[in-house]
């Protein structure tokens, strides 16, 4: 049904394919062996940005030469991942900081200002 | 579909398999709470990814939608689950 592609298109949307794939499956053997949460935290940028910036391209260049014009609403994922990527990943982090600091981990940073009194207004 | 596109697509699809299985061992041996919301954040990511990669393999643009809503349902559900295991509620 789509054999109107010509063969160049395919084999770049193949590629692209292929490179997403990779980073996808190398963020995953990371977040696997890293140990700790705060290391485990980086390999996962690697398929955020590469893995779903190259699907999304090969997204927009197969739609595009399927229908002969240029599509470019694929690029509302990229748009989206990179608003709400960082909101989640800093909350996690944040959530891995103050539980750390409440059981008085080791190797816990201390908090920058030194703490408010009780009562001293938020 | 052309041969080229089947294998390329099938190849995808199989990495996110292996690496939906990878981030699942992390969920479940996950010290902490923290590790198991990001490998669901992770799994909810590589189901969208999923879907992008089925909409190329079949030429539809249906399942555009579908990976749309998966990343905003993974964005709304990681994000009150870490606020949760943060705070002890979602909304204050």
């Amino acid at each position: 049904m789509s054999a109107d592609v010509p063969l160049w298109v395919e084999a770049v949307v193949g590629a692209l394919l292929v490179l997403s794939g990779l980073f996808v499956v190398v963020s995953a053997i990371g977040f696997l062996r890293l140990p700790d949460f705060f290391l485990r935290m980086h390999p996962p940028a690697l398929a955020y940005t590469f893995g779903s910036w190259s699907v999304t391209l090969a997204g927009i260049i197969y739609f595009s030469a399927l229908e002969s014009r240029l599509l470019l609403h694929p690029w509302l994922i990229i748009i989206l991942l990179s608003i709400t990527v960082p909101v989640t990943t800093l909350l996690l982090a944040r959530v891995a900081l103050f539980r750390r600091r409440a059981v008085q981990a080791a190797d816990t940073p201390p908090p920058l200002t030194p703490p408010q009194p009780p009562g001293a207004g938020e | 579909m052309s041969s080229l596109l089947f294998a390329t697509t099938t190849f995808a699809l199989g990495c996110y398999a292996i690496a939906s299985l990878l981030v699942l061992v992390r969920l479940t041996r996950g010290p902490r709470a923290q590790d198991r919301v990001f490998a669901l954040d992770l799994l909810y990511f590589h189901a969208m990814l999923v879907m992008l990669v089925l909409g190329i393999r079949h030429g539809s643009d249906a399942y555009f939608e579908a990976a749309l809503l998966i990343a905003l349902f993974g964005f709304v559900s990681s994000s009150a689950m870490a606020k949760f295991i943060l705070r002890g509620e979602v909304i204050e």
